[in-house]
């Protein structure tokens, strides 16, 4: 489990703090008020921003540096090295050396490519690919990494509903055959029910503990009634 | 890092440390120097505020505007930067000087002769090897504006006076100071030109004070003095620079070429005014070294003066690649404050301390090319960092998260990642290295080696013996050698990048 | 052949070339840049004295008494040849300098020369140069060269770092004396620019940017012989003109005394001072007038030479200087 205890982050105007639990294997998603520090929990967990607190992966306090830390990360844009193929970007997974990859390894990009239903795109560079094909790629790339928790900062939120749906499924299918745990910002509470096992409200500087999806849509917390425009009473 | 920065500062410092210890301590400043270090910096001031001014429209006008040739004029438009100074000097006579073109064509017109002899002349010149420089750099960080913020910003209605607010104010904010702090920063150890444009003892500068101190009174303490000076004024410089440039990014971009929406009609005309405005300063006294240059090159070089060649160019790439294995490491912040200085040291005091700390462990004449490579490498790295830093920060900025994730090493990060995002900036400031160090004099007073004469050298020698026609094909060969490295790494780094 | 060998057969080459070189002697010879040049005199000088001494001459070009002074008693150098009168008080209060032992009695210069240290190979004079097909009549003095108009245009080099510059302060400072920096300030309005060196100075004159250019006598000569040009003359100035020699001398430190001295005999041999004239574009030393070449015996040569001794050139060389540096600041 992803476990999160006293977590303190110092932000511009105020601080984030909480504890978390969260289960591998689950699907989580980060809901909140934009500006709440949806982006900065995931940056403290993924690694790329300091915060006092200690982070725990199984039992073991997570390394330092992100690049030590098990995690799959996609950002809002900026996934894929524009100057690369899509072969290229999606080995790197395999050979962060950047040395050619195996024959097997090849192979193994090959799949990924088929899995996300890019089959042949290898070659191409990612500025002569669609948004949904590059956000496609990015997760082929996930698979190939194979890392037990993948954080995803809204890498969706520019595509239409039916590609955005089609992605969440794809996700879904790319965790439960990693056994991985994810965590998804977003901003649209239908892609939370859709997605998400429990939600995780950013609020008030606080990160809430993990509410089951249903039963947190049910009775919203008043923080979170305030975002979504229902009134509170 | 730390390594590239330690043999920084010991090739900095050392040298005027070395001197210092030879002379026994800081000597006496002479009555003129004070003078001399107020010329220089309201000289250096000038040229910098000058080149940069210019250089603003020029490098606008280019960046949104597109022609045949355009390509070829901006590589062309390099080239006086990277002149040897005696080459350029007559160049530049030739187009202003008392018989030159510009006083030919008002005499035709019946009007008044221009004097080019002093401050303004010095300036001029300096403006004259300085403004590619400046021109280039604004350039380049222009076109780091993703172009789809001047879409934003065309799609906004933004007067051109909201687009140079918004987008281009803060990009010159970042980039001119420190333009201006290089340029200042060379012209801070002008010599030749300052004295023969300024038209006399009026243009004392600095460093001529230091040539008379160390070649003409052996007085080696006030060499260091001097020394000191020019390298605490170039520091300053710098330090005021990177203090006024905030070092911010325009975010992630397409890294592609978009048509530019503004710059039509009367911003279009004025835009060509100053790109045309640009190239005949520059191109014509270029023109006059060619054509002048001619007749000897086709009388025959001479074999003295390939094999000279032969060694500029050795050194060049040399230079080259010192300088880019130099660069990788210090394209921060600190690196390039570090590396300012290395222009503002003295050539003398450093060809005089390398002198001193070389000779009890090797033969100095044999070291000739070597320490003039390594010599170059240094003097051109902060050009290098000057033209890399920002582009690297922001390939930083858009893709370090992602190389951490991806657990990059950092040689893969550096081959598929940096060397490929910053070939544009790297190509150029690679051929800048080149051709400069095609160009200089280097440290031949101390280490010369009379089978391993560089070009610039050979042209110093044929003026010495009389030879001014085979000088002047030296040097057209001089700078067609220089101008062919610098087109080729500049070209080099601008295939390919559209995607 | 295996790389090996190769590799073998290059390192053992290179051994037998390092010890064939170090049974011939060699004589290390400090000189001028622009001495070793191939237009230069010292490979002809490298040949001629090679051909007598069975020992190899190595000439190291560069910066003459400023390395000599930095290297010390440590210093490389047998012989330096290329000095001049500028430095000789400097390099004499060195001590690193021995006596020449050359007798001096051939010497065939303007003016008496008993220097037993520095030993001068060959002289001019400093010399305004003009064009004929552009001057018809030149200033026919020095005072007529202060009184000429105003757009006549002069260059001239810089005293602080040219060492023909700084003879023409002493010219002017010998010419006029107390007066000097009104004659600078005469000359001022006429003076286009002044440079760092000698060489940009004279490329401004063949551009056609002065109409005048501080040079030397000899100039001409290299017109006259290698361009069969004789277009270009020296204006001679009865008021004299200032007497500029070049010089050799030993170090007394020489690990080759017996060829430092064959060397210096050398410098006044009939074969050196043949081949000076034309390949340094000077006058030699020692050589009487109708053995030099013939376009040397063309040259427009003053009646009066001026010189200042090492010890009264030090004396006044600091005033000469600001006299000019003052008049020129105006």
């Amino acid at each position: 489990m992803l476990r999160i205890e006293d977590l303190v982050v110092t932000m511009d105007g105020q601080d984030l703090t909480g504890d978390l639990v969260m289960q591998e294997g689950a699907r989580v998603a980060v809901l909140g008020p934009s500006g709440a520090g949806k982006s900065t929990l995931l940056d403290v967990i993924a690694g790329f921003r300091q915060a006092d607190g200690v982070l725990r992966w199984k039992c073991d306090v997570l390394a330092d540096r992100p690049e030590d830390r098990p995690i799959s990360i996609l950002f809002q844009d900026g996934n894929l090295f524009p100057h690369m193929t899509i072969a290229r970007n999606l080995a790197l997974a395999l050979r962060p050396d950047g040395c050619r990859l195996s024959p097997v390894q090849n192979e193994q990009v090959e799949q990924a490519l088929a899995r996300v239903g890019l089959a042949g795109m290898g070659p191409r560079k990612p500025g002569t690919l669609s948004g949904g094909q590059q956000s496609r790629a990015a997760l082929a790339r996930v698979l190939l990494q194979a890392r037990p928790i993948i954080l995803l900062d809204e890498p969706f939120s520019a595509l239409g509903p039916a590609l955005k749906q089609e992605m969440l499924a794809l996700v879904q299918e790319v965790a439960d055959e990693l056994g991985a745990l994810v965590m998804m910002v977003t901003h649209a509470p239908d892609d939370a029910r859709r997605f998400a096992q429990s939600v995780v409200l950013v609020a008030n500087g606080q990160v809430h503990e993990p509410v089951e999806t249903e039963a947190f849509f049910k009775t919203p917390p008043a923080a979170f009634r305030g975002y979504i425009g229902q009134t509170t009473d | 890092m730390i390594l590239a920065a330690l043999v920084l500062a010991i090739l900095t410092l050392g040298p005027i440390g070395a001197v210092l210890v030879r002379a026994g301590g800081l000597g006496d400043l002479a009555p003129g120097d004070l003078q001399a270090l107020r010329f220089t910096v309201f000289q250096a001031t000038l040229s910098g505020l000058f080149s940069v001014a210019l250089a603003i429209p020029v490098a606008r006008a280019l960046a949104r505007q597109t022609f045949w040739g355009r390509g070829l004029l901006v590589s062309l438009m390099g080239a006086p930067f990277i002149l040897p100074v005696i080459v350029a000097v007559m160049g530049l006579l030739a187009v202003f000087g008392r018989s030159g073109l510009v006083n030919g064509a008002l005499d035709a017109l019946g009007l008044p002769n221009v004097n080019i002899y002093g401050l303004h002349g010095v300036v001029l010149a300096h403006v004259f090897f300085n403004l590619p420089l400046a021109v280039r750099m604004l350039l380049q960080a222009w076109l780091a504006i993703p172009a789809e913020r001047f879409r934003l910003a065309s799609s906004l209605g933004l007067t051109p006076w909201g687009v140079f607010c918004t987008l281009e104010w803060p990009l010159l904010r970042r980039i001119a100071p420190g333009a201006f702090a290089v340029v200042f920063v060379i012209c801070l150890t002008s010599f030749a030109v300052a004295l023969t444009l300024g038209g006399g003892p009026r243009a004392t500068t600095v460093e001529l004070a230091i040539y008379q101190a160390m070649r003409f009174d052996f007085d080696l303490g006030r060499a260091a003095v001097l020394g000191l000076v020019q390298l605490t004024l170039g520091f300053v410089a710098g330090l005021v620079a990177l203090k006024l440039a905030p070092a911010q990014g325009f975010g992630i971009g397409r890294g592609r070429w978009v048509a530019r929406w503004d710059g039509r009609g009367l911003a279009r005309v004025l835009d060509f005014f100053w790109i045309g405005l640009a190239a005949a300063f520059l191109l014509a006294p270029l023109a006059l070294v060619v054509a002048r240059g001619v007749p000897g090159l086709l009388e025959g070089a001479g074999e003295g003066t390939w094999r000279a060649a032969g060694h500029s160019l050795m050194v060049a790439l040399a230079s080259t690649t010192l300088a880019v294995l130099w660069a990788l490491p210090l394209a921060t912040r600190r690196g390039e404050l570090l590396s300012i200085a290395a222009i503002a040291i003295s050539p003398l005091v450093l060809g005089t301390g390398l002198f001193l700390l070389l000779r009890p462990f090797v033969n100095p004449f044999t070291m000739a090319l070597p320490v003039t490579a390594v010599v170059n490498a240094l003097m051109a790295l902060p050009f290098m960092l000057r033209i890399l830093r920002p582009e690297a920060e922001q390939v930083a900025r858009d893709f370090g998260r992602l190389g951490a994730t991806l657990r990059m090493t950092p040689w893969a990060w550096l081959r598929l990642v940096w060397l490929p995002r910053l070939r544009r900036p790297l190509g150029f400031a690679m051929g800048l290295t080149a051709a400069l160090a095609m160009g200089d004099l280097g440290v031949i007073a101390l280490f010369a080696d009379p089978d391993r004469a560089t070009l610039p050298l050979q042209i110093h020698r044929l003026m010495g013996a009389y030879r001014m026609e085979a000088a002047a094909g030296a040097a057209l060969l001089l700078l067609m050698l220089s101008f062919g490295l610098f087109w080729l790494f500049d070209r080099g780094g601008r295939v390919h990048v559209e995607d | 052949m295996t790389p090996y060998m190769k590799a073998f057969t290059f390192a053992a080459g290179c051994l037998m070339a390092s010890t064939a070189l170090a049974e011939t002697p060699a004589l290390t010879v400090y000189a001028p840049d622009y001495f070793v040049s191939e237009w230069g005199p010292g490979p002809k000088i490298e040949e001629l004295f090679e051909a007598e001494c069975n020992c190899d001459l190595q000439f190291k070009p560069g910066d003459l008494l400023p390395r000599i002074l930095l290297e010390g008693a440590q210093t490389d150098a047998d012989v330096v040849i290329g000095l001049n009168t500028d430095v000789t008080k400097k390099a004499r209060e060195s001590g690193l300098f021995g006596t020449h032992g050359v007798a001096l009695d051939g010497l065939t210069l303007p003016l008496p020369w008993s220097d037993d240290t520095f030993l001068p190979f060959n002289y001019g004079h400093t010399a305004f140069i003009y064009d004929t097909t552009k001057i018809d009549t030149p200033p026919a003095s020095f005072e007529a060269l202060l009184e000429a108009p105003d757009d006549l245009r002069l260059v001239i080099q810089d005293p602080r770092s040219s060492i023909s510059g700084l003879a023409l302060v002493l010219w002017v400072q010998s010419v006029y004396g107390d007066q000097a920096q009104e004659a600078w300030a005469k000359l001022a309005p006429k003076i286009v620019t002044v440079t760092r060196g000698w060489s940009e100075s004279y490329g401004m004159f063949t551009d056609g940017e002065a109409d005048m250019v501080l040079s030397y006598t000899t100039s001409p000569a290299y017109h006259i012989i290698a361009e069969e040009d004789e277009t270009k003359k020296a204006a001679i100035f009865p008021e004299g003109h200032y007497f500029m020699v070049e010089l050799a001398a030993k170090l007394k430190g020489t690990d080759q005394p017996e060829l430092a001295d064959q060397f210096m005999e050398f410098i006044l041999s009939e074969a050196f001072q043949g081949m000076i004239a034309t390949g340094n574009w000077s006058i030699p030393a020692a050589l009487p007038k109708d053995q030099w070449p013939d376009g040397f015996k063309k040259l427009n040569l003053p009646e009066k030479v001026l010189f200042y001794s090492e010890d009264e050139a030090a004396a006044v060389r600091a005033e000469a200087i600001e006299a000019w540096r003052a008049a020129l600041s105006q």
